[in-house]
């Protein structure tokens, strides 16, 4: 059994909580999510940033920063407006979606920044 | 205008049913045989016999025929085509007007076209290749409940394939120890469990119990991970009252999603259950036990494709597809033909993928396919690649036969499927460069790299005996 790895995730411990795609990866580095971005407007979505507190993540309605971007092609623009919905809300999840209107469906979503997670 | 008189006895079918003047009407269903005829039979004959006994004729002229307009209800053969590679036999195509079916029945389409024609003296082999459902045909049909948009909403997964697992052994387990199996899979990471087909009401497991201690296990994994679950419980059942009976106790204690074997189960059980699901907001998983016995002979039989168009029709939110990578049989650019068939709205006529057809589904929603079947976390970039972001894959073994169990082997692959992502939205050629991409995530995934090291020499090498009709001569 020595060599048996536990899988340490439980209901106390807070860390346990994820946050769907990409989330079982290591956060990503600004280069990573600056191409995620990229593969956003490539695919002509329109981006958009939501946050919630932590202890309301479990809602299908996160707050929506602003209005999507709709029509933004410029990746700088895109992080601007994620590190402006951070330095309002410091303590929140933010994430950013990539939303097809031909789909009607988010054809991508990121958890960006992770607030203390509950 | 022409009189016709009774004239008792038996006449070639081509007089009749041999039409190859014909237009085919926007409206008419037009179905693709593969035809293997006994030595000696004229191909326009056999096609004509083919179109005669799917449609409106039978061996011998009979004085009813004169009551009705038959010129308008009969099938006609309207072409003939070699098929390449392979002189045994031809293909045949059939217009079939839409008022010789019953609106919204699958059963009665299926009943006319792969009925007693396929039991035919004069043929060797009978095989329905593809079938063009019209527009005005796919309309009166309820199709899948809630379609591929409406369950990534309902379940909050964007921009990557679902996760699931096969609960194993098939048979056998307590309903107790079953829903720990469940549970060990969903808190690693996966978003769906599910039940084996065989897996039903056994006197080992009965449905209740199961379904019970399965949605305690989606309910902690829930609130441990944040993320939204389901388990594909399982209610196909001896009767249709039955499955219903256990359809409105999943829904009754808030199981997300339930499953039905369509073949086994039947079309019509299939339809009444779909038209269920989309009435109550629940998904449903479609497993294709018995698909085999009926779609992998290349001369006799239904091909999947068409297989794919009546479910459909008749409803269901996944569908099992084959892996092309796995255990089991599946071409590739036949596959790729039939998600194709599964997903999109309009998909045009491409022999390259199998499709003889344009087929337009209009406003009716998706069907995700299921990758499931012999596949593990070396499979996860190929997977990606050829199934992209709307699919569900479904590793059972590979999940559940990780040396530090479920958990383990769920996160493995999870953290497997969203590398193959992040590095497809970078421009990274997967199946190139799979391995590199996987090395690097396991770096921060000791799981991963416990079953990259359990499942690296596992291959499934064998040919398809089912292949596309290809010249090699």
């Amino acid at each position: 059994m020595s060599d048996v790895q536990d899988y340490a995730s439980s209901l106390s411990n807070a860390a346990s909580r994820k946050f769907e795609t990409f989330s079982y990866l290591p956060s990503l580095s600004e280069e990573q999510t600056r191409t995620q971005i990229q593969y956003i407007l490539d695919k002509g979505w329109n981006p958009v940033i939501e946050h919630t507190e932590p202890e309301n993540a479990n809602s299908h309605y996160w707050y929506m920063w602003k209005l999507p971007m709709f029509g933004e092609t410029d990746v700088d623009n895109v992080l601007k407006e994620i590190e402006a919905c951070k330095a309002a809300h410091p303590k929140n999840h933010i994430r950013l979606l990539g939303l097809d209107n031909f789909a009607q469906c988010a054809g991508a979503a990121m958890v960006i920044y992770r607030g203390e997670t509950v | 205008m022409a009189v016709k008189q009774y004239d008792a006895g038996v006449k070639e079918y081509r007089e009749t049913y041999w039409m190859p003047e014909y237009t085919p009407k926007e409206t008419d269903i037009l179905a693709c045989f593969k035809v293997t005829p006994q030595d000696g039979v004229p191909r326009e004959e056999v096609a004509a016999a083919v179109a005669a006994e799917s449609s409106t004729g039978t061996w011998t002229t009979v004085w009813t025929d004169l009551l009705t307009d038959l010129d308008y209800y009969k099938g006609r053969a309207y072409a003939i085509e070699d098929v390449p590679g392979d002189d045994t036999c031809f293909y045949a195509f059939i217009a079939y007007p839409i008022d010789l079916f019953e609106e919204g029945s699958v059963v009665n389409v299926m009943t006319s076209l792969v009925g007693n024609v396929f039991g035919f003296k004069a043929l060797r082999a009978l095989r329905l290749e593809d079938i063009r459902f019209p527009i005005a045909y796919v309309l009166t049909c309820n199709g899948p409940p809630q379609g591929i948009q409406v369950e990534r909403d309902l379940l909050n997964k964007y921009g990557r394939p679902l996760l699931g697992c096969t609960i194993k052994p098939k048979l056998g387990l307590s309903a107790k120890n079953y829903g720990r199996a469940c549970y060990e899979g969903l808190r690693g990471g996966l978003d769906f469990t599910k039940d084996d087909e065989n897996v039903n009401s056994q006197p080992f497991m009965r449905w209740r119990h199961r379904f019970d201690f399965v949605m305690e296990a989606i309910h902690k994994a829930e609130a441990e991970t944040g993320e939204r679950k389901g388990h594909y419980l399982n209610v196909t059942a001896p009767t249709s009252d039955e499955m219903m009976k256990r359809a409105e106790y999943a829904k009754e204690i808030g199981a997300p999603i339930i499953m039905h074997d369509y073949i086994t189960g039947g079309w019509a059980a299939n339809t009444q259950l779909a038209q269920w699901c989309q009435d109550n907001g629940m998904l449903l998983h479609i497993h294709r036990a018995m698909h085999a016995v009926l779609d992998r002979n290349p001369h006799h039989g239904i091909h999947f494709r068409v297989l794919t168009k009546i479910l459909r029709l008749s409803g269901g939110d996944h569908l099992h597809s084959g892996t092309v990578v796995g255990k089991l049989e599946g071409d590739r650019e036949a596959t790729l033909g039939w998600i194709d068939t599964m997903r999109d709205s309009y998909i045009k006529e491409d022999r390259s993928r199998g499709l003889f057809f344009d087929q337009d589904w209009g406003s009716m929603p998706g069907v995700l396919p299921v990758a499931s079947g012999g596949i593990h976390v070396w499979h996860m970039p190929a997977l990606v690649n050829i199934f992209g972001d709307d699919s569900v894959l479904q590793f059972g073994g590979g999940t559940l036969g990780h040396p530090w169990g479920n958990a383990a082997g769920a996160a493995a692959n999870r953290v497997a499927v969203e590398a193959c992502v992040e590095a497809r939205n970078m421009g990274r050629e997967l199946e190139k460069e799979g391995k590199d991409i996987l090395t690097a995530a396991a770096k921060h995934s000791p799981e991963l790299a416990a079953a990259m090291e359990t499942w690296k020499e596992i291959k499934f090498e064998f040919d398809t005996v089912d292949k596309l009709d290809v010249a090699h001569k």
